[in-house]
């Protein structure tokens, strides 16, 4: 579920609040964004997706509330890792194009069962 | 129409009205193939998502393959050959053949707006597979520039019509509470399917809305008995994609291997495991050419396991099954015509809301079929409704249309209260029926009765009124979408009394040759259930 929106990076843009497909954000005009639904939070990782300073993070967990520290997610290099791993953000290119899918499926209709 | 029912009006005065020729209900990839195609006809044409386009639904946060085959005629019989058997030869090779020739020229279109589809190291492209975010927000990109105006959060909480059938819908914003209400000529239902909100990835918007929506007008459904779908999962989170778990080996809790547990056939053993203890997963037969790929295909699956410090190709994690219902179940929506229309006039439904057995029969045909049949359907849907509508002209925003909702919709609307109201009492009540693999995966008329019974007393007490009082109406209409669904689920899971495609009976363990049929439903208060009669001229196929 979403743990935390980086209050240092955070420029109130307000793109998670319309991104988010449950509805788990509420701003206040100009303010940072606030955690209001986490409970609804169905941990698509979206929000980090779509923020353009790497200021969300989702942790992996999907029914459990785990305590975060921003410093730790930003040296351990996770902060953002997910947006750049999909090549997503300025001077990045697209995994997309870089989509290996089609050499799994080629060993993968070679397996029983498939 | 349904007869209405303790309909209240809504209190908050603020509304906004529009009219337009198609109204397309859910962004997803066929509700955006449904409002592109409805605008290339020069339509004028709203879409509506309870979330926001570009990111909800089941293909958003994930990837998927894509049911993409040279028309070559020999690679074609073979890809429509493949699954028939799985599916328990429920599938249509019409359809087929005209859902592998509308991917075909999608994927192309796709091209051309260019999606940037990988070369390989001849630098042939391959386009076989999508990435879910990339592909959406293309879509979106797409959907915004042919003119469509699209209203994200703005779930509709029921269809209108009069006595010639379906013209428009209303719902909310859910960003200010306001109501909206869109007269419309035709309208597309793309709301996907129903996981239960099972936290299957991107799949918590898919509760079953449009289904509640449609029946309400009196549509007809589809294989609702094939609507028991789960999917692989670490048991801490989201991130459902089992293909991956082709690569996997199973364990008990003390290291040893779970004989004939896997990924396709194997997954009764894992669900047969997990009724007792917890199943643990490895995917030790990926080489490290392999690991490679796979984090270049899926960079989400990892995502999981970066974050909870697990090396997945090296370390056992505990794994669950997430119900995904008809999400890649194939049961939905039925349809009359190849161009997805329903029995009822002006509605047209796409994707995983219509029902996918023309092209999957009674078992999930993967992601590969899920995303054809999403850009063929979406793309058919959105056209014959602009022809539709269009047909009508002027005419339509002069029809005196009303809501035909069975629910109350009243109250203004207030997102904010989460725990303690009926509507998550009556989801936590229907979860109970729909997730336990001893109801709904292993399958007997002694479980299923009783179950249905209970689904029906909870549908019961919601038409009673005691949903009347819930200040979230979304969550109040999403609680009832789920409770009619699982009604459709088992009344037709008690009907087919033997075990095709992924529906598995262990009183009636054999295909039976005199239940070759698809089965059809609908009705809300009292529920029907009947044969569909067979069209003369379908092939037979021996199973």
């Amino acid at each position: 579920m979403i743990e935390l929106i980086s209050e240092s990076r955070c420029t109130s843009c307000g793109l998670c609040v319309m991104v988010c497909p449950t509805g788990v954000f509420d701003q206040e005009k100009g303010n940072i964004p606030v955690i209001a639904r986490k409970n609804d939070c169905q941990t698509c990782y979206m929000c980090e997706a779509y923020c353009p300073v790497d200021a969300m993070y989702v942790s992996p967990f999907a029914e459990e509330d785990v305590k975060v520290k921003e410093e730790e997610l930003i040296q351990s290099g996770i902060l953002g890792s997910y947006r750049k791993e999909i090549g997503w953000g300025k001077g990045r290119t697209s995994g997309a194009a870089f989509d290996t899918s089609y050499k799994m499926f080629r060993l993968m209709s070679k397996m029983p069962g498939h | 129409m349904g007869k209405t029912f303790l309909r209240g009006t809504f209190q908050n005065s603020e509304s906004r009205e529009m009219d337009t020729d198609v109204l397309v209900i859910g962004g997803g990839p066929a509700g955006a193939w449904a409002a592109l195609n409805a605008a290339s006809k020069g339509a004028r044409v709203i879409l509506v998502d309870k979330g926001y386009c570009g990111t909800s639904g089941a293909t958003a946060p994930s990837g998927t393959g894509v049911w993409y085959v040279n028309p070559d005629p020999e690679d074609r019989e073979a890809a429509m050959k493949s699954r028939e058997a799985l599916g328990g030869y429920l599938a249509d090779r019409k359809w087929m053949t005209s859902v592998l020739n509308k991917t075909y020229e999608n994927i192309h279109q796709l091209e051309a707006w260019q999606y940037p589809f990988p070369l390989d190291e001849e630098g042939k492209p391959h386009r076989n597979s999508l990435q879910g975010p990339e592909y959406m927000r293309l879509m979106r990109k797409q959907v915004k520039k042919a003119g469509v105006k699209i209203w994200d959060h703005s779930p509709a909480l029921e269809l209108l019509a009069d006595e010639y059938g379906v013209g428009g819908a209303s719902g909310v914003f859910t960003t200010t509470g306001e109501r909206w209400t869109v007269k419309a000529g035709a309208v597309v239902m793309a709301t996907g399917g129903c996981s239960f909100l099972s936290k299957a990835l991107g799949c918590n918007v898919l509760t079953g809305d449009g289904y509640l929506l449609a029946a309400e007008a009196g549509a007809n459904f589809s294989g609702m008995e094939f609507s028991n779908a789960y999917a692989i999962a670490p048991a801490f989170a989201s991130v459902t994609k089992t293909a991956f778990y082709t690569w996997a080996t199973f364990y008990y809790e003390d290291g040893s291997i779970i004989e004939g547990a896997g990924s396709q056939k194997g997954r009764s053993v894992i669900a047969k495991t997990l009724q007792t203890q917890p199943v643990y997963a490895r995917l030790d037969k990926a080489d490290d050419e392999m690991q490679k790929w796979m984090r270049k295909a899926q960079p989400n699956f990892f995502l999981p396991f970066d974050r909870a410090g697990i090396n997945p190709f090296t370390q056992r994690f505990p794994v669950t099954l997430r119900l995904e219902g008809t999400v890649r179940g194939t049961g939905g929506i039925h349809l009359v015509n190849e161009n997805c229309a329903t029995n009822v006039p002006g509605l047209y439904a796409a994707g995983d809301a219509a029902t996918r057995e023309f092209i999957c029969g009674g078992f999930t045909g993967g992601g590969s079929h899920n995303a054809a049949w999403a850009m063929s359907s979406g793309s058919w849907a959105g056209e014959a409704a602009a022809v539709y509508a269009l047909k009508l002209g002027v005419n339509s925003s002069k029809r005196n249309v009303v809501g035909v909702s069975t629910t109350p919709i009243v109250s203004a609307f207030n997102r904010g209260a989460q725990k303690r109201t009926v509507s998550h009492e009556i989801t936590k009540a229907v979860q109970a029926e729909v997730n336990p693999y001893d109801i709904n995966l292993f399958r007997t008329e002694n479980k299923l009765l009783p179950s249905l019974r209970r689904l029906d007393q909870i549908w019961k007490e919601i038409r009673g009124g005691i949903l009347i009082d819930e200040a979230d109406v979304v969550k109040a209409r999403e609680s009832a979408a789920m409770t009619a669904t699982a009604r459709w689920m088992y009344s037709s899971a008690l009907e087919r009394k033997e075990t095709r495609g992924m529906h598995k009976r262990l009183d009636y363990q054999k295909q039976d040759p005199n239940q070759h049929y698809r089965i059809l439903t609908g009705g809300l208060d009292k529920i029907w259930v009947k044969p569909e009669s067979l069209p003369q001229n379908r092939e037979v196929i021996q199973g």
